[in-house]
């Protein structure tokens, strides 16, 4: 099985149908699949292992994708936001490959390790001008590897994150109805290229037909233009970008979101205020929730639009609290939450989140990180509510460890965010002769306040949760840090607050 | 029959990737798919001739077979002579 037969089918069922726009031009699934095969005679000739992206989102993405797969070699987007030394180690570990894009950077930092580079330009070209001299090719069965992705390796080494043919495709034809999309539908694709959503959207766009719109390298003000001009029906993104829609909205740029009909975010905690704030902003909007790992070939549960409505209108507090909740998982995945002794945990038990299906891979280069029966451990810890809601409660590793007691960041930041004066606030675990960890956190005061007092911070915590929850050490800071997917970095929190 | 192995009708245009499946004949229109088209074509039996649709899933009733229509076609499809059935998935909103 071949992630190509995405392309190969949108192409055979709709050949002259826009599949993709970008920066004005226009690609038919027909002129995409032709293009994928010019990529592979590319490929071919080249003798790369790999492929790699080394630029922003545009059409070479979705070539240089199939393109790999058809040539049975992984497609590597890399992330050209990376330092010049670590972007030559990762260049390093796939030579020799076939890369597109920056041209002149890979010649000045990895000029020595024998790859084949084309920019962009030329790349897209290339593949349209190259033809096979005889129409039939033995193209790669689709036995192996699809895509590699680096993790952002923020602990270690970045590690080699790879999806094979089979988990792809059990995602995109497991939760996918081919040929589905209107003509008139329109999918903005914001993310990067080298993220995972960024890879699912381009396959899960094409199997529906649904026309993918792309936007280089995100702004709220190219978002909105966009969304207007192209009459976008869908768009996937990150809780930031939301925020900064929205806030450019407040700011008084035109935005014409009459067109767009289903939103869907992911990749990060959203903040509950920009969430109600997005369901009255466009209230034509349906509003998906998805939560997924790259190991997982993208999302694993959903929080679906009636369930957005419902909570938002909402005066139950368990019905309202699901708004915070990632969803119930996909019918085609199974979610488990397990204890530090690997025991099932019951309803609103918080543990660490396991997932088993067709489309996870939880593999890497170096080694899997499944389990003998097949799950795979996400380090991500959240719980089960008793109907079967998922809620993600940050990394396992987040988790301070004080005085033998657990306890997630999320529940001490989700209550000192309920103070007016406090924009954004980061928990983390501290060193502590007594306790081994105690918590300390980095708090944000919003706009036109002053800064609340330590006592009246600690007191709002040890009035909603147990004492042992009191933060012992509060920094006031400008801001937090976070990487340009809205991630926040904890570990640089907790640097500062060490200090 | 491996998955991701393509099956072509012997009696239409039908095209089918298998998902997944069992040791039994898995047939289309009536008569035994194969690798390659025969240089006859077999007749198109009117008890399974209701069509094929692209990208329609089709499975058994107990889920041990499972093909992608990658090509529509006249002909239905059937393991050893028991009619399989379009799976029935609920449609999930797009989520990327």
């Amino acid at each position: 099985m071949n992630i190509a037969l995405l392309l190969e089918m949108a192409a055979d069922a709709a050949p002259d149908r826009i599949g993709l726009v970008c920066d004005g031009k226009r690609w038919t699934y027909g002129d995409l699949l032709s293009a994928a095969r010019g990529a592979f005679e590319l490929i071919q000739e080249s003798g790369a292992e790999y492929v790699a992206l080394l630029d922003e989102s545009s059409e070479a993405a979705v070539i240089a994708l199939f393109g790999a797969a058809l040539a049975g070699v992984p497609y590597c987007p890399l992330n050209y936001r990376l330092p010049d030394a670590d972007l030559a180690a990762l260049l390093d570990r796939i030579a020799p490959a076939l890369v597109v894009g920056d041209e002149e950077r890979v010649e000045r930092i990895a000029g020595e390790q024998g790859h084949t580079v084309y920019a962009r330009e030329l790349f897209t070209l290339k593949t349209q001008e190259v033809w096979p001299a005889d129409d039939e090719r033995e193209y790669d069965p689709g036995q192996g590897i699809a895509v590699q992705l680096f993790t952002s390796g923020t602990t270690a080494a970045p590690k080699a994150a790879i999806l094979r043919h089979s988990n792809l495709l059990g995602y995109i034809l497991g939760s996918v109805e081919f040929g589905a999309a209107e003509e008139s539908d329109a999918a903005l694709v914001s993310v990067p290229p080298y993220h995972i959503a960024g890879i699912s959207a381009l396959m899960s766009s094409i199997y529906a037909n649904r026309k993918i719109v792309m936007l280089p390298s995100f702004s709220p003000e190219g978002w909105l233009d966009l969304v207007a001009q192209e009459q976008v029906s869908n768009a996937f993104v990150v809780p930031t970008m939301l925020s900064r829609i929205i806030e450019a909205i407040d700011k008084g740029h035109a935005a014409d979101l009459g067109s767009l009909r289903a939103v869907a975010y992911g990749g990060g905690k959203m903040p509950l205020e920009i969430i109600h704030r997005a369901l009255d902003l466009f209230p034509q909007a349906s509003f998906t929730n998805a939560y997924g790992l790259t190991e997982t070939s993208s999302t694993i549960a959903l929080l679906g639009p009636e369930e957005h409505r419902a909570a938002h209108a909402s005066d139950d507090p368990r019905v309202r609290a699901r708004l915070s909740s990632v969803g119930v998982p996909l019918p085609t995945v199974e979610i488990e939450i397990r204890d530090e002794e690997g025991r099932v945990c019951g309803p609103n038990e918080p543990g660490e989140i396991y997932v088993r299906g067709d489309q996870v891979s939880g593999e890497y280069k170096e080694k899997s990180a499944l389990t003998a029966d097949g799950w795979f451990p996400t380090r991500d810890a959240g719980y089960l509510d008793e109907d079967g809601y998922l809620f993600l409660s940050g990394r396992a590793d987040d988790v301070i460890v004080r005085g033998g007691e657990n306890m997630s960041p999320g529940e001490i930041e989700d209550v000192l965010l309920t103070h007016p004066a406090i924009s954004d606030v980061a928990a983390v675990g501290i060193p502590s002769v007594e306790w081994g960890e105690a918590v300390g956190v980095a708090v944000v005061t919003r706009e036109g306040h002053q800064p609340p007092s330590e006592a009246e911070l600690k007191d709002l915590v040890r009035g909603r949760l147990r004492s042992s929850r009191v933060p012992e050490k509060i920094l006031f800071t400008s801001e937090l840090p976070y990487n340009e997917m809205g991630k926040l970095l904890r570990r640089k929190v907790k640097e500062v607050l060490a200090e | 029959m491996k998955p991701g192995t393509r099956l072509k009708s012997a009696a239409c245009d039908t095209e089918v990737m298998v998902i997944r499946s069992g040791d039994g004949t898995i047939e289309c229109g009536g008569a035994p798919m194969g690798e390659a088209k025969p240089a006859e074509p077999a007749p198109l039996s009117p008890d399974f001739s209701a069509g094929t649709l692209m990208g329609k899933r089709y499975v058994d009733a107990d889920g041990k077979y499972e093909l992608l229509c990658v090509k529509p076609g006249k002909g239905s499809l059937s393991v050893d002579g028991v009619a399989l059935v379009i799976k029935d998935a609920k449609p999930l909103p797009a989520s990327d």
